[in-house]
């Protein structure tokens, strides 16, 4: 089973740096979900992928060895703005799209029947694909990554647009695929989607990648923060040594354990926690206390953020 | 992911394969096309329309005078068609029964003239008037039957000085150029260039669209993902030539049995079928040409309102030889500016043709300009390859010249 490694890539478009030493890696049957925002060289760094773009320095493996011609035709793609000729007809096109992958012309007309099944669209294959709607036309264009049995999917935001049905599908297939072995990269804005769907999740910044693991591992910060329902905490946080009040709302308290100690999961506080809960019942009933899980969402606004303005407050901070 | 054995051929695509395949989309989305299909007939219509046209406007009025002729002079039929023959009016000789049935028909208009009376002393009779055309024949008919008679009064044999005189003519020596304009040279050049201008410029834009197409709708990143830029560009060429010159040559074959059919270069010095493939040998050299400026140029912009203006340069470098070719060639064949002109690259393909169809080329002319071009054709490649390369990624702003020849 082979691996997708990309080892810091640096690219530059004149006097914008686009990627400064990208490097993360995709192994086979993974789900690897690509995040940052507008701008921080996901596009880029899925172009070199595909041999499209040509970087500045850095390679691009594929089981070991630098990604040619003959292994990037085993790749499947679909583009950021998706590239399907407007006046073509949806079958024809598909086969056109699977012989240029090196499939007979046989076998390409038997993978576009097969794939337009599977998403839905077979009743389209007459039409031309500027007669479909968006929607049916990201299945199309989804199908021209699958058609040619991909041994690797890059796909730039391929769920951007879709009705939920349609995200459904399209899940269900990146899931399948990575049953099969294939490694599958993908990016979008949609972080609920990739928390759900990625086993891996990589963050880029300004061209370098500044996360990447299990969203677990995202979360294994050096503080931890629990939410205590109970007596209001202006009442009872000054007991607790360490402990700082995040966010004071009525009955809702949400404090930060700091310090060495703070650690990773629910044991990692060394029971410091247990401290809140005490000073927090001693001043009144608690009817909630739990660790806060943030969400990709919150862990992606905090590494978007720090870098971006230091000094800033970093709560309520939401990226364009 | 090499433990996916699905599938069952081995799935290795070379450039030759690319290009074919790439080409392949470009001739069925061309035949397909209605426009183009609507071309192809109105300019083969056009072709054999303008034969017949021409035809009818060359062949001077109606075409066999009737001449009737009584029992008295029906001996005189073969003399006066021979008679007509040799003046270049073409005489039918029709028996009427007496000269009342005669003067009727040359009243109803079925007969040109009608010839009475008896030999040395001929009468013609007429509606209105008689025609130039058989007034010389049947001048010339009067005149030898009073030599005949004079002959013989003087006891000589009328046959044979009949033949004497028939075969009696001057020497002509040529002192000057022999600069006699012929109609079906002249015709045959214009044709020439107009076709070849039109052909060119047509699959040249084709070529421009289909590049900007692939630019708008995105299509070329997945391609490039699976094909070399060459590739592409050499397929899309190949493609659209190929479409381009299957049209071109229905036109030409068109034209030619046109011509041949009616006749209208019997007269000529032209050598139709040379001409002919000329046109088919300059149309693939000039598209070629033209087709790869094209494709750089159009991969410059990313929006189909673009491609008229990227494309300026190269079309005005198309007008101009045509515009030589078509307007100053067929009347001043050896004009200095025709014949420098026709030896330039870029200029020949629509050039030379024409000058070839006019007569005006020798051989050894054509086969330098052909080679002057073809040379040029390597150098062509190299830069709109790398300018295709360079620029057909990069949407949004025009992309400037200077900037696609840059390496990116």
């Amino acid at each position: 089973m082979a691996t997708l490694e990309i080892d810091a890539l640096t690219k530059s478009y004149g006097a914008v740096q686009a990627l400064r030493g990208t490097s993360f890696d995709v192994r086979a049957g993974e789900i690897f979900g690509f995040v940052g925002s507008n701008g921080a060289g996901k596009t880029t760094t899925m172009r070199i992928v595909l041999g499209v773009l040509a970087a500045d320095a850095g390679e691009v493996r594929w089981d070991g060895r630098p990604l040619d011609l003959a292994a990037r035709r085993r790749i499947g793609y679909m583009p950021e703005e998706r590239g399907l000729y407007p006046r073509m007809k949806v079958g024809d096109q598909l086969t056109y799209l699977a012989r240029l992958h090196g499939l007979s012309a046989a076998e390409a007309r038997d993978a576009t029947e097969r794939w337009t099944e599977t998403l839905g669209v077979a009743a389209r294959r007459g039409d031309e694909v500027q007669k479909l709607s968006l929607g049916n036309q990201q299945r199309v264009q989804l199908a021209a990554a699958l058609t040619h049995d991909p041994d690797l999917l890059v796909l730039d935001e391929p769920f951007s647009g879709l009705d939920p049905v349609a995200v459904d599908v399209m899940s269900g297939v990146l899931r399948d695929r990575a049953a099969a072995g294939v490694p599958v990269v993908f990016s979008s804005h949609q972080l609920d989607l990739v928390e759900r769907l990625c086993d891996r999740v990589g963050i880029i910044k300004d061209g370098a990648m500044v996360e990447t693991g299990t969203i677990d591992e995202l979360r294994r910060t050096e503080t931890q923060r629990w939410v205590v329902d109970g007596p209001p905490g202006a009442l009872w946080i000054g007991a607790v040594p360490d402990a700082r009040a995040v966010r004071l709302e009525g009955s809702r308290t949400v404090v930060e354990l700091g310090g060495a100690g703070g650690g990773s999961g629910v044991d990692g506080a060394g029971g410091r926690e247990q401290a809140v809960l005490r000073a927090a019942l001693a001043a009144g009933p608690v009817h909630e206390f739990s660790l806060v899980r943030p969400s990709l969402t919150d862990l992606y606004r905090d590494v978007v953020s720090t870098a971006a303005d230091e000094t800033a407050p970093t709560t309520e901070k939401v990226p364009a | 992911m090499s433990a996916t054995p699905s599938g069952t051929t081995d799935r290795t695509l070379g450039a030759w394969g690319a290009i074919r395949l790439v080409a392949g989309r470009e001739i069925t989305t061309r035949l397909r096309s209605k426009s183009f299909v609507w071309l192809t007939v109105i300019l083969v219509a056009a072709v054999v329309l303008g034969g017949v046209v021409l035809n009818a406007a060359t062949s001077s009025g109606p075409s066999a005078e009737r001449v009737g002729l009584t029992p008295a002079t029906a001996g005189l039929a073969d003399a006066i068609t021979s008679t007509g023959d040799a003046l270049g009016t073409e005489v039918e000789t029709v028996d009427v029964a007496d000269d009342a049935a005669g003067e009727t028909q040359v009243r109803d208009g079925d007969l040109d003239a009608l010839v009475t009376g008896t030999g040395e002393d001929l009468t013609v009779v007429v509606d209105t008037e008689l025609s130039p055309g058989l007034t010389a024949v049947l001048t010339t008919l009067a005149q030898q039957a009073a030599l005949a008679d004079a002959v013989t009064a003087l006891g000589g044999d009328p046959a044979q000085v009949a033949g004497d005189v028939a075969t009696a003519e001057p020497t002509v020596r040529t002192i000057g150029e022999p600069s006699e304009f012929d109609p079906a040279r002249y015709v045959t050049g214009l044709i020439t260039g107009i076709l070849l201008f039109m052909a060119i410029m047509i699959s040249g834009q084709l070529i421009a669209q289909g590049v900007v197409e692939e630019k708008t709708s995105r299509v070329v990143e997945l391609l490039l993902a699976t094909v070399r830029p060459w590739q592409l560009m050499a397929g899309k060429v190949l493609g659209i030539g190929l479409v381009g010159l299957g049209q071109v040559t229905l036109v030409v074959v068109a034209g030619v049995a046109t011509a041949l059919g009616l006749g209208l270069v019997d007269t000529s010095t032209l050598d139709l079928g040379t001409a002919a493939a000329w046109a088919l040998v300059w149309f693939v050299v000039g598209f070629v040409s033209y087709a790869l400026l094209m494709a750089a140029l159009g991969a410059l912009v990313s929006r189909q309102e673009d491609v008229g203006a990227v494309t300026t340069p190269v079309t005005f470098l198309m007008v101009v030889p045509y515009i030589v070719g078509v307007s100053v060639a067929p009347w001043a064949p050896d004009n200095p500016l025709v014949v420098w002109l026709s030896y330039v690259p870029l200029c020949s393909p629509l050039l030379m043709p024409v000058r070839i169809a006019l007569g005006s080329a020798e051989t050894w002319e054509a086969l330098l300009a052909l080679g002057l071009s073809l040379a040029v054709i390597p150098v062509l490649v190299w830069l709109a390859a790398r300018i295709y390369s360079n620029a057909v990624l990069r949407t949004g702003a025009r992309v400037r010249f200077r900037d696609a020849l840059r390496t990116s």
